[in-house]
């Protein structure tokens, strides 16, 4: 059996265990994958958290992604970064910067075993803050200026590859180099808030191939978190193991000790169970039925009659989900097309299925750089009644494609 | 911050099975239905012992005098024998096996 296939039936551990410590951020990002903005109340106490530490030490599970949200916001992101450590986790934590001053860049380039990764959306102010919102360019850019005075070393600069940054990606690279850090892009997905901004913000298929390109052409000392594998239907296979990790390789810990198949899957129907079981996060990931499910043999549907499946795997499984396409149809970003086709095929009563949970700020971010057009995208979903009159107030149906607006 | 792979470099040059090695200090071996992972908490790298056999040729490095004792109480067929040599290389040259007699 080859490798990856080993891959594809489960791992006694995660490889890749995402871990997002609150759902408290100072940002309320447009496409943000967990609709963050405020604290759940419900939230793991510092010493569940410590208990899910000591569970992935006895895992051996080497690494954690922890995100949010904006961990460091949480008052004991310090003390259980140093606890992970100390117990043979090594932590990769996300930040958009805002407690990154001098004192803690200078903290954490004396600490082994952590890494950085400062999120930026665009390589200019300009393009960055329509996503992430004002100030949070300049907020990033000065993070990565104090991590490299501190002499931290190769930090990682995190990117949503998006319709407006897609033609930065040379500019992106640049600023890395300058802070010597090393650049990593990922996909956009339709998750939590980005359901709302995807069809603004994904890129389209003339970009899919220029992201493509690039990626060929000078993406070899650039990590992508192997996002970007139904571009492989493009030709040559980019590296990774180009295979969804969901529940075989990779999972998420949401705030609450939820545990998901991924990241981008933050939804009931891809709720494992909870570390705070009897079985703690091991008996989740060993023996949830959604993981065994996940781990056995997939259907292709018609996807499969295709000649590029075997690149593409029929994409991502969050993607389809969130657009509203079934689990065994093609990506809505396949490549050849087949995804726009199906979109434009779902019925009127096609439910799109929201995230189960949005923690996003409850009053809406300021009024975004004067200046400019305002880029709006119109709501292209019915109400969910029947008796909700304005067409604007609901969301979770899909109007065919002829009636969307665009 | 990014530890230097140090003990990597110190012990590097060309591998040689008649002389004593062991798994790396940094190195952590978790086992797996195919054989096992392997983590460098230096060099933050991941990667795989791909048969059985070798996470057990690797776990008994220590024991042994040679790496070619380590092959034979592992009971590596002869014929593969070579095979898993070059493996060894591999992992030395990544600094997964260290010798143990490095700067002496």
């Amino acid at each position: 059996m080859k490798l990856v296939e080993h891959f594809t039936h489960g791992l006694t551990s995660p490889i890749c265990l995402t871990w997002e410590l609150t759902y408290a951020c100072n940002l309320s990002c447009v496409h943000c994958l967990s609709s963050s903005g405020r604290r759940d109340p419900n939230e793991l106490s510092t010493a569940e958290c410590k208990a899910v530490i000591d569970e992935l030490q006895r895992m051996q599970v080497f690494y954690v992604n922890i995100g949010g949200g904006e961990p460091t916001v949480r008052s004991d992101f310090w003390e259980l970064l140093d606890y992970a450590i100390a117990h043979d986790v090594g932590v990769k934590f996300s930040t958009n910067g805002v407690k990154l001053d001098r004192e803690r860049a200078a903290q954490l380039a004396r600490t082994d075993y952590v890494d950085v990764q400062i999120s930026l959306d665009g390589a200019t102010a300009e393009v960055n803050d329509h996503v992430r919102g004002p100030g949070s360019y300049d907020t990033a850019i000065r993070a990565m200026e104090n991590l490299y005075e501190a002499g931290f070393g190769e930090f990682k600069i995190s990117v949503v590859v998006t319709r407006q940054n897609v033609d930065q990606l040379d500019d992106f690279k640049a600023i890395a180099d300058r802070y010597g850090a090393q650049l990593r892009i990922t996909r956009f997905r339709p998750s939590g808030r980005g359901a709302d901004s995807w069809d603004e913000l994904h890129p389209t298929r003339e970009q899919q191939r220029q992201l493509y390109d690039w990626l060929v052409a000078k993406g070899e000392d650039v990590l992508t978190g192997d996002s970007f594998f139904h571009l492989s239907a493009f030709g040559q296979e980019l590296p990774g193991l180009n295979l969804c990790g969901a529940g075989r390789v990779v999972c998420l810990i949401d705030p609450v000790g939820d545990v998901y198949a991924c990241p981008f899957a933050i939804h009931d129907q891809f709720l494992a169970g909870n570390v705070r079981s009897e079985g703690g996060f091991q008996g989740v990931w060993q023996d949830s039925e959604l993981f065994a499910e996940l781990r056995g043999p997939q259907s292709g549907g018609a996807c499969t009659k295709c000649s590029h499946y075997d690149a593409c795997q029929g994409g991502c499984m969050a993607a389809k989900f969130f657009t509203g396409l079934p689990l065994d149809g093609p990506d809505p970003e396949c490549v050849l097309g087949n995804g726009e086709v199906a979109l434009a095929k779902l019925e009127m009563d096609t439910v799109i299925p929201k995230p189960s949970l949005d923690h996003s700020h409850r009053t809406e971010r300021g009024p975004r750089k004067d200046g400019g057009p305002v880029p709006l995208t119109l709501s292209v979903r019915r109400p969910d009644k029947a008796c909700d009159t304005d067409p604007l107030a609901g969301e979770g149906r899909r109007l065919p494609a002829g009636i969307r607006a665009h | 911050m990014t530890a230097a792979p140090a003990e990597a470099q110190t012990s590097a040059g060309a591998f040689d099975p008649a002389r004593p090695y062991r798994l790396s200090t940094s190195v952590s071996v978790r086992p797996e239905s195919f054989g096992a992972l392997v983590y460098d908490f230096h060099t933050r790298r991941l990667s795989f012992l791909k048969t059985k056999p070798l996470v057990r040729v690797v776990e008994v490095l220590a024991d042994h005098d040679d790496v070619h004792g380590a092959l034979v109480t592992a009971e590596v067929p002869e014929a593969q024998r070579d095979q898993y040599l070059r493996a060894l290389a591999g992992l030395a040259s990544a600094g997964t096996i260290q010798r143990r007699d490095a700067g002496t």
